[in-house]
């Protein structure tokens, strides 16, 4: 210890604190600053970019099942609109259908009426046709019958085949 | 006296240098061949060489006011190198060059006074150089404040220069670019260790930012120092006391000055514990704060000087053994254990850096239940 204290040298022990210090501080400014300042962006650089890269990801992750969402949905509303489609389809042929049937229906009657109507003028035609050969006849018999007996009987026998056909 | 002194000198000085030559060479070359010449030494030379290693190992560990790569010749005080500022304070600053002193050889005489020096320590004295000795062999020769520029100062400049550059440099790389260049590469990792795994572990993630420039200014400054340590230049600058001292006091400043509430709290009055208690606790607590740095100068002080000594003798024993099997097997031990001191090297900064955050945490830890 004593040789230590001896061994001291004041000047040395000076020296090295001036110069320590002045390293130190110049260091400080110029050098530790610059360096442990450039290093910390780069690592909170690198920590952004890999937050920044696994946000993208899980970004990227979301849109894909959006789309997949999407997807599905535009699916089930498709099937949806065909179902709707088809039973629309069916429904309008079967009311086409029940329309065309109502109106053959009434179409059919009309003509049935018709028929009737017809018949049943025709059927009076033939009557008065018949009333006005009838007279003819009658006529034709009576005139007949003034001339030629069995003239009149022949024609009269004519008309009744005639009467016959129709 | 005057014999006394000149010759004391020269041992301390000059022989070192020569012998330092040899450890040089040998250390390069892997050869003892310049200690097979001297083969046919006697004994007694032997015992010589044998202290005039344990000088120079001693001498390694001092401080010096010159900068002497290696002796050309001891005799003709030849000497590769330069010399240093000497700077001391003695009524009035005075500086002038170490050549004055002539590598210990002669007093300097500098406005009417005069200076030698003495165990690598500047002593007043006059124009004979005597030195006046008490009855434990102490010189009582007055010590002026010496501020001179000596071999470790130059270092310490040359370090912090070193560090200047080299983190200038990579800090201005991180300009144009967001990855490091250069030699940025290679310190990045470093830096981002000691932020990592000492300041935010020890200190925590909210103040560790205040402390950052600290750890790594000493981190780095104490591994590049004791790396210098370990190269042929023969100078180790934190076996100085005086060095750790300076750093430690830093560690110990800065704790005391960002300690807070808690942290006092602690020492003078600590939580859940008996009254009695408190008050025993208390002066050993405080004393705990002085220990604290004190151990973190001494073990670097220590492990590196040990390192230096113990590197040293295993050097040395080569010229002693001179033979073919003690010399090999020296170098190899010097080798094997040159290597573990560049491990030291780097633990020691490591230590004192780790040791630091330690403390640091301790006086801005956040008071929490026990």
């Amino acid at each position: 210890m004593e040789k230590l204290i001896e061994q001291f040298s004041f000047g040395l022990f000076f020296w090295q604190l001036l110069l320590f210090i002045a390293v130190l501080l110049l260091l400080r400014k110029f050098a530790w600053k610059p360096i442990l300042d450039a290093v910390e962006d780069r690592e909170s650089g690198i920590k952004d970019a890999l937050a920044a890269a696994e946000n993208a990801k899980k970004e990227m992750q979301n849109a894909t099942a959006d789309s997949e969402r999407l997807l599905q949905e535009a699916r089930v509303e498709r099937e949806a609109m065909i179902k709707e489609a088809r039973e629309m389809k069916e429904k309008i042929v079967a009311d086409a259908k029940d329309l065309a049937q109502a109106e053959a229906d009434k179409m059919i009657k009309q003509a049935q009426l018709a028929i009737e109507s017809e018949k049943k003028a025709a059927v009076a035609d033939i009557k008065n046709e018949v009333a006005t050969l009838s007279l003819e006849i009658a006529e034709k018999v009576i005139k007949g019958q003034f001339s030629d007996k069995a003239k009149q009987m022949k024609l009269v026998e004519e008309m009744i085949g005639d009467i016959k056909l129709n | 006296m005057h014999g006394f002194f000149e010759t004391d000198i020269l041992s301390d000085m000059q022989k070192p240098f020569y012998v330092k030559v040899l450890l040089v060479v040998t250390l390069l070359l892997g050869i003892n061949a310049f200690a097979q010449e001297k083969d046919h030494s006697s004994s007694e030379e032997k015992g010589s060489l044998k202290t005039e290693i344990k000088e120079f190992i001693g001498h390694h560990l001092l401080d010096s006011h010159d900068f002497t790569l290696f002796t050309i010749d001891e005799e003709k005080n030849e000497h590769v190198g330069f010399p240093l500022p000497v700077i001391i304070w003695d009524d009035g600053l005075k500086v002038f060059s170490s050549s004055k002193f002539h590598h210990g050889e002669s007093v300097a005489e500098v406005d009417g006074n005069y200076y030698a020096l003495y165990h690598g320590k500047i002593v007043k004295t006059d124009a004979e150089g005597t030195i006046n000795y008490d009855e434990d062999h102490h010189a009582t020769n007055v010590k002026p404040l010496d501020f001179s520029i000596t071999k470790n100062v130059v270092f310490i400049f040359l370090v912090s220069a070193l560090m200047l550059f080299l983190f200038g440099r990579m800090a201005k790389s991180y300009k144009t670019s967001a990855l490091p260049k250069g030699i940025g590469r290679l310190l990045e990792p470093i830096v981002l260790y000691i932020r990592d795994d000492i300041a935010i572990p020890n200190i925590g993630k909210k103040h560790y930012k205040k402390y950052m420039s600290y750890l790594l200014t000493v981190f780095f400054f104490i591994w590049i120092i004791n790396l210098l340590g370990l190269t042929p230049l023969g100078v180790n600058v934190t076996n100085n006391i005086a060095v750790t001292f300076a750093l430690a006091i830093l560690t110990y400043l800065i704790t005391t000055f960002t300690a807070n509430k808690n942290y006092w709290k602690h020492i003078f009055w600590m939580p859940d514990v008996p009254v009695f208690m408190k008050i025993v606790l208390a002066p050993i607590e405080l004393l705990g704060t002085f220990i604290k740095p004190f151990s973190l100068m001494i073990r670097l002080y220590a492990n590196i000087t040990a390192g230096h000594v113990v590197l040293m003798s295993i050097l040395g024993m080569m010229f002693i053994f001179k033979n073919w099997i003690g010399s090999p097997l020296s170098f190899g031990l010097a080798f094997a254990l040159s290597l573990l001191e560049l491990l030291v090297a780097a633990l020691q900064a490591y230590i004192f850096t780790m040791l630091s955050a330690l403390y640091f945490g301790s006086a801005v830890e956040e008071h929490h239940d026990h």
